[in-house]
């Protein structure tokens, strides 16, 4: 599929961030990145060795990395589980919000596997 | 054709790849890229590089060491002051940003950003930063290039008098440089006279004209050989109220502060503090400050040097005429700076030579303005200092040397890379004193003993130089340390850097220790030998408490036929044989050694059964080698019964010797002092 139906079908807006990235081209350069990213690994490694510090660094740094890249669900889904996770001992909800992202990640992933060669 | 700008550089720092290569491609077309995953990287490029990077874009959360932390390392370090910084972050909240802001960030981006106001952010803070650099150093030449115009005119003026005078010029530098000494000694001992930076260089320069009046006084009485007439006095005396004069009606002088601190110290360079002198016969603290340092300088210089009607005398002996008051009375408070600075403005009136504006001078005007109007160093400067950093890195990567450099105010210990690899160590490690990964890499802790010798350290013995264990691989190996430290201006109560090296000098010191061993044993039996044995027993007994010993001297009977009748060979192997059976029947801690040709030692400690452990040990000596049935005497001696120390315990043990001998031989006899009177066997001390 094309870059713009990539971005529809994770549940983001693609005028936004060709707006601010100016062309197809680098948006679609740095999108096909993102599967290579380790922080959403290193967040489900640090989440299951209740590692919290190391975790929220990884959601954040995630979450960066969406809304630079305006992966719009995925961005909100990691937005929630950094404030989540903020204050070292995390709160009650943290794994259902985990459980979130990674649905999100996931489609996110597909979606990008899916797009047209360039 | 066009002409090729050279790109300013920019660090971006952020732990994550794409956001790095985002920013990066949105900058590249104008700026060369540097990058860093993390704070600690970050800082060692900035303290390796700060004077060639224009701007630095920090992301705040990352692992190892965050942006804030960054941000307050550029600001200890003073690199704020030239190299602007943008955090980028997605925290928005409004804390985050003030705390990035009073840290000293120059803007704040936040994600996701856009590549209009990437570039556009970028590019408004680097010019604006180079447009205040620009103004800076203009600033900087304009007042130095106005110090340096006075200074010169100051100078000619003073040179004037001092021509008439028949000196040589060489008494104005003095009496600046004791001015300024004394003066700024006097601004660290008390707030009660303003004396700031910019006050002090004032004084020095002005203190130059002290004797401009003399202009007026007639050849015959300025350069009389011998003592002035009371009346010749007078008019010498008048030089002060006449310089004060000529500056007072110069242009400008009510308002030119130069002049008028000129005009107080010609004035009153010849006041006294307790009021005796001239023109106005003022006291104490009515005399102004500057003519009073002026005044206690001016009488130095006389004293120090050769003057036409008197020779010159030594620092010591002038210190000394002036503290028993034989020329005037001054500030005790001025007194106790002349005695701290005392050594330093010897060396330093001594290392002054006539030729105008030194460049010691110059380099005083240029810190001072530096210090006082917070101008920064030039980026000629900073690029020099890359290039020092450039080719100190390269000599570091060949040599196969730990070294290192540990920045103070950064907390930060960098080790070069080969170094780190070597003790496999990170080349950076952040806060080194708290650091676990330093701590193990010393056996048994003994980085505290490397810091506290930094520690030690004075601007004027900046070296350092021990030995140390390091962990390499696991395994222990010694090094030898060679640090300096390098000390920042005039504070001299911490040091600001330290470099050095550790070097690997385990195989020379196990070879050393081979060596010490070697030279401590008889070849033939490697037992202890006579040297290394005396040594061992006095460390022993040395100790203090109630252990006691028995010291066993013995030789072999008929050695001499074993020799005649098998040949030197077996008589070398009866010897190894015995030492064989000594070295298996004593135990660990005991002394065996060859003290001669067939004579050994034993030095054992015994609890109760004496008699049972000589004999025991006397039986498991005296048994048959081959065709030769070997048969001992010997002589014990028992300390501290006989004796506490070695002489004796040996002389004793010579003398119970020599009775087992006379006895007929093959057995052993504890010594007593009836037998006393023996001839000596052995003993040095009867011969």
């Amino acid at each position: 599929m094309t870059t713009e139906a990539c971005y529809r079908a994770m549940g983001a807006d693609y005028s936004e961030v060709i707006r601010r990235f100016a062309t197809e081209e680098r948006v679609r350069r740095f999108l096909v990145k993102v599967p290579d990213d380790p922080n959403y690994r290193t967040l489900a490694g640090a989440l299951e060795a209740q590692d919290f510090e190391t975790a929220f660094r990884a959601a954040h740094s995630l979450k960066g990395v969406c809304l630079n890249l305006g992966l719009g669900r995925l961005a909100e889904s990691s937005a929630a589980l950094t404030e989540a996770l903020r204050s070292g001992a995390p709160s009650p909800d943290y794994a259902a919000l985990f459980e979130r992202l990674r649905q999100d990640y996931e489609r996110t992933i597909e979606s990008i596997g899916a797009l047209d060669p360039a | 054709m066009k002409k090729l700008e050279q790109k300013s550089r920019i660090l971006i720092v952020d732990d994550t790849e794409i956001n790095r290569s985002l920013l990066a491609d949105m900058l590249s077309a104008d700026y060369e890229i540097l990058e860093a995953a993390d704070g600690v990287e970050a800082v060692a490029l900035l303290s390796a590089q700060h004077g060639s990077i224009s701007l630095v874009l920090l992301d705040v959360v990352m692992p190892n060491m965050g942006g804030f932390e960054v941000l307050e390392i550029m600001g200890r370090s003073g690199w704020l002051h030239n190299t602007p910084v943008i955090t980028i972050s997605a925290e928005t909240s409004s804390s985050y940003i003030d705390h990035a802001y009073d840290l000293g960030a120059t803007d704040y981006i936040s994600r996701p950003f856009d590549e209009k106001t990437v570039q556009r952010r970028v590019h408004n803070t680097i010019m604006l930063y180079t447009k205040q650099k620009s103004l800076e150093r203009m600033v900087t030449e304009q007042i130095v290039e106005k110090e340096r115009s006075s200074f010169i005119m100051v100078e000619v003026l003073s040179n004037i008098v001092e021509f008439r005078n028949g000196e040589s010029g060489l008494h104005v530098l003095h009496i600046r440089a004791v001015t300024d000494l004394l003066l700024r000694r006097l601004a660290e001992k008390t707030d009660r006279y303003n004396l700031s930076p910019a006050q002090i260089m004032l004084i020095t320069n002005a203190s130059a004209l002290h004797d401009i009046g003399k202009i007026s006084i007639p050849e015959e009485i300025l350069n009389k050989p011998g003592r002035l007439t009371a009346a010749e006095f007078e008019v010498m005396k008048t030089h002060a109220a006449i310089g004060a004069q000529i500056l007072e009606n110069a242009p400008g002088a009510a308002s030119e502060p130069l002049l008028l601190l000129a005009r107080d110290i010609c004035r009153w360079h010849h006041e006294r503090y307790d009021g005796r002198g001239y023109p106005d016969g003022l006291a104490g603290e009515q005399i102004p400050i500057a003519a009073q340092v002026v005044a206690l300088a001016d009488v130095y210089d006389a004293l120090t040097n050769e003057r036409i009607y008197k020779p010159a005398y030594t620092h010591e002996q002038a210190l000394r005429m002036i503290f028993a008051g034989e020329c005037g009375a001054f500030n005790p408070l001025l007194l106790d700076c002349l005695t701290d600075v005392g050594d330093r403005i010897s060396k330093q009136t001594a290392a002054r030579t006539y030729g105008g504006l030194s460049s010691v001078e110059l380099g005083n005007i240029a810190s001072e303005l530096m210090h006082d109007n917070e101008l920064h160093a030039s980026t000629r400067t900073l690029t020099l200092l890359d290039q020092e950093r450039t080719k100190y890195h390269f000599f570091a990567s060949m040599s196969q040397e730990v070294q290192f450099e540990y920045n103070v105010h950064a907390d930060l210990l960098e080790f070069s890379e080969w170094g780190a690899k070597h003790l496999d160590i990170p080349e950076l490690l952040p806060h080194p004193l708290h650091s676990d990964e330093l701590h193990q890499v010393f056996v048994d802790g003994d980085d505290a003993r490397f810091f506290a010798l930094l520690q030690q350290t004075t601007p004027d013995a900046p070296t350092v130089s021990d030995t140390f264990c390091l962990r390499v691989q696991g395994m222990p190996r010694w090094f030898k340390l060679v640090a300096r430290t390098l000390w920042d201006g005039e504070d001299d109560s911490a040091y600001a850097t330290a470099i050095g090296k550790f070097v690997d000098i385990h195989e020379e010191r196990l070879e050393l220790a081979h060596l010490k061993q070697q030279a401590a044993l008889d070849p033939l039996t490697t037992l202890y030998n006579r040297v290394a044995a005396r040594a061992a027993i006095e460390d022993k007994i040395s100790v203090p408490g109630s252990r006691r010993y028995a010291m066993m001297l013995f030789d072999v009977d008929y050695f001499k036929n074993a020799n005649d009748r098998f040949g030197h060979l077996f008589g070398d192997e009866v010897l190894q044989y015995v030492a064989q059976r000594m070295r298996t029947n004593i135990r660990q801690g005991d002394i065996a050694a060859r003290v001669g040709g067939d004579e050994f030692l034993i030095f054992a400690e015994y609890t109760n059964n004496l008699e049972a452990q000589i004999s025991r040990i006397f039986r498991a000596l005296t048994v048959r080698f081959h065709e030769f049935p070997i048969s001992l005497s010997m002589g014990v001696s028992l300390c501290p019964h006989d004796g506490a120390d070695y002489e004796t315990l040996f002389h004793c043990a010579d003398q119970a010797l020599y009775a087992a001998k006379r006895g007929g031989r093959g057995r052993h006899v504890l010594y007593a002092p009836s037998i006393q009177g023996f001839l000596s066997v052995l003993s040095p001390m009867d011969n």
